[in-house]
């Protein structure tokens, strides 16, 4: 039932590996740009709360598909903002898409982050600026280490949600998995079998990563 | 001397009388609260002065604003001659020369007891690793922890964790301590064993602030009292004094409660 699978034909490893990459660096991006949104909205400057409240607001709420377009069309034709590719389409447009997915996703982290810094019992923080840590040893040593381990839960579904969520890249050409799965529903006439494999091909990614950072959330917790 | 000091050796005489820690006309507010009215009070190098009252009374928020964990609206603290700063790399030095310990303990529930008391000196006065770790065993021997070096605080009773925290801030060699309610939250046969480790910084010279109910402490360690009642400093004496003779209405009220059980 799978003979129309010509893997010489169809990249799907290929494909998937490009998935991957588009997930892995759009996760390490949208944590560290994560965590600077967090601290910048537990900063005790006003401006900079201020830019990290209206960020959250305005990225959350906006479709993740108008986002990608906006730095495809955006970024790239209006502005001419080629990322450092000169113009080469594929890095191009991979690249665009993992700034768009870190734009987004970064204000999921943002949040999670800021509820586990709601779990830091804030005489901690007290302690530590009775000893002489300025604000940002309190937060980098006291306050994020233990907020970081109390939501690896909730960050692993926001990885899960990424890792779905990078099939839009197929929007502005980037050729993963998503993309390559309608141009085969298109020449081999196969919806079920075909959506079944790519189905499949998602669950084999996802599945083992939210065991892992379920296991990863019980190993970490911190006793109180 | 064989043992290993918990302090700093002591000053040379000519500065033994020397004014530590002087607040000058403190006033706070918490909104239309004025909890803090009119505070002048100057602790001399070595005292340990004991800050009693009723609840509410401004205690905390005296403490806290010597080392400017709450900011004050008018008046001067200054520490060391130096007045407190507002923000920045001056406070956090001021701070360092101010050992605090909270009711609550609040350790870093993350990081081992060694790590928690090693953690000040390396991060804010960048010692020698190894030096700091001989120092923070020395100190956690000293107030009777040295084999819990490597737990986590959760894993220490409460008087345990009360130690530690006083080990965390003597680690820094801090000038002046203080001491919010350090044995409110403790269960009663663990208080004595963290009064025991306080009684002996006392011996050894520390300037401290204590703000405490335990009167056999208060008897035993102060040099002085202070009575506060409602954001105001009420009485100042000797300890005998002021828990056998009490002057005015207000200790005498709140010494009757708290003597009734
Ligand atoms: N952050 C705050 N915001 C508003 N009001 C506060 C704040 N902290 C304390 N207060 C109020 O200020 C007053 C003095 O509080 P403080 O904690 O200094 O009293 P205390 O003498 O330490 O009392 P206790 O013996 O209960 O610890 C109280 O009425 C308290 O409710
Ligand atoms: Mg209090």
């Amino acid at each position: 039932m799978f003979e129309f699978l010509d893997l010489e034909r169809y990249d799907l490893f290929g494909a998937f590996w490009v998935t991957v990459q588009l997930t892995f660096y759009s996760a390490l991006g949208s944590l560290i740009w994560g965590t600077v949104l967090a601290a910048m909205r537990v900063s005790p400057v006003p401006i900079m709360r201020a830019f990290g409240t209206a960020y959250v607001h305005l990225f959350r709420n906006t479709p993740l598909t108008l986002i990608i377009l906006a730095c495809s069309q955006g970024l790239y034709f209006t502005l001419q903002f080629d990322m450092g590719t000169g113009g080469d389409p594929e890095p191009l447009g991979f690249r665009l898409a993992v700034l768009g997915f870190v734009a987004y996703t970064a204000t999921f982290v943002c949040e999670a982050l800021r509820s586990g810094i709601n779990t830091v019992p804030v005489g901690q923080a007290e302690a530590a600026r009775a000893l002489g840590l300025n604000f940002s040893q309190v937060l980098r040593l006291i306050v994020l280490p233990q907020a970081f381990r109390s939501v690896v839960a909730p960050l692993a579904n926001v990885l899960i949600a990424l890792t779905k969520n990078t099939t839009i890249a197929s929007a502005i050409g980037v050729a993963e998995a998503a993309a390559l799965m309608k141009v085969m529903i298109e020449n081999e006439a196969q919806l079920l079998p075909i959506a079944a494999i790519f189905a499949f091909g998602f669950i084999v990614l996802v599945l083992p990563m939210g065991l892992f950072l379920g296991w990863l959330s019980k190993r970490v917790a911190v006793k109180r | 001397m064989s043992e290993t000091s918990l302090t700093k050796e002591p000053e040379d005489a000519s500065h033994a009388t020397e004014d530590l820690v002087v607040l000058d006309s403190v006033n706070k507010h918490f909104g239309a609260l004025h909890v803090l009215q009119d505070i002048n009070l100057t602790i001399k190098r070595g005292e340990v002065v004991v800050v009693i009252g009723p609840s509410g009374s401004g205690k905390s928020t005296l403490c806290r604003s010597i080392n400017r964990l709450e900011t004050i609206d008018a008046g001067t603290i200054t520490i060391d001659g130096d007045p407190l700063p507002s923000e920045g790399r001056e406070l956090a030095r001021l701070r360092a020369d101010v050992g605090m310990v909270f009711q609550s303990f609040n350790l870093f529930a993350h990081k081992t007891v060694l790590e928690n008391v090693m953690l000040g000196p390396i991060k804010v006065r960048k010692e020698d690793k190894a030096e700091v770790e001989t120092r923070a065993r020395a100190l956690l021997d000293r107030v009777g922890v040295g084999n819990q070096a490597d737990k986590y605080p959760a894993q220490l009773s409460g008087g345990q964790q009360q130690r530690v925290a006083i080990a965390r801030a003597l680690a820094m060699q801090p000038k002046v301590m203080l001491f919010d309610e350090p044995t409110s939250a403790l269960d009663p046969e663990m208080i004595n064993e963290v009064l025991e480790v306080m009684q002996q910084l006392a011996a050894e010279g520390m300037t401290m602030v204590v703000v405490t109910h335990e009167m056999g402490f208060a008897r035993s360690a102060a040099n002085r009292v202070v009575f506060m009642a409602d954001g105001r400093i009420v009485e100042e004496a000797d300890p005998h004094q002021f828990f056998d003779n009490p002057r005015s209405d207000r200790a005498k009220d709140f010494l009757s409660k708290i003597l009734a059980h």
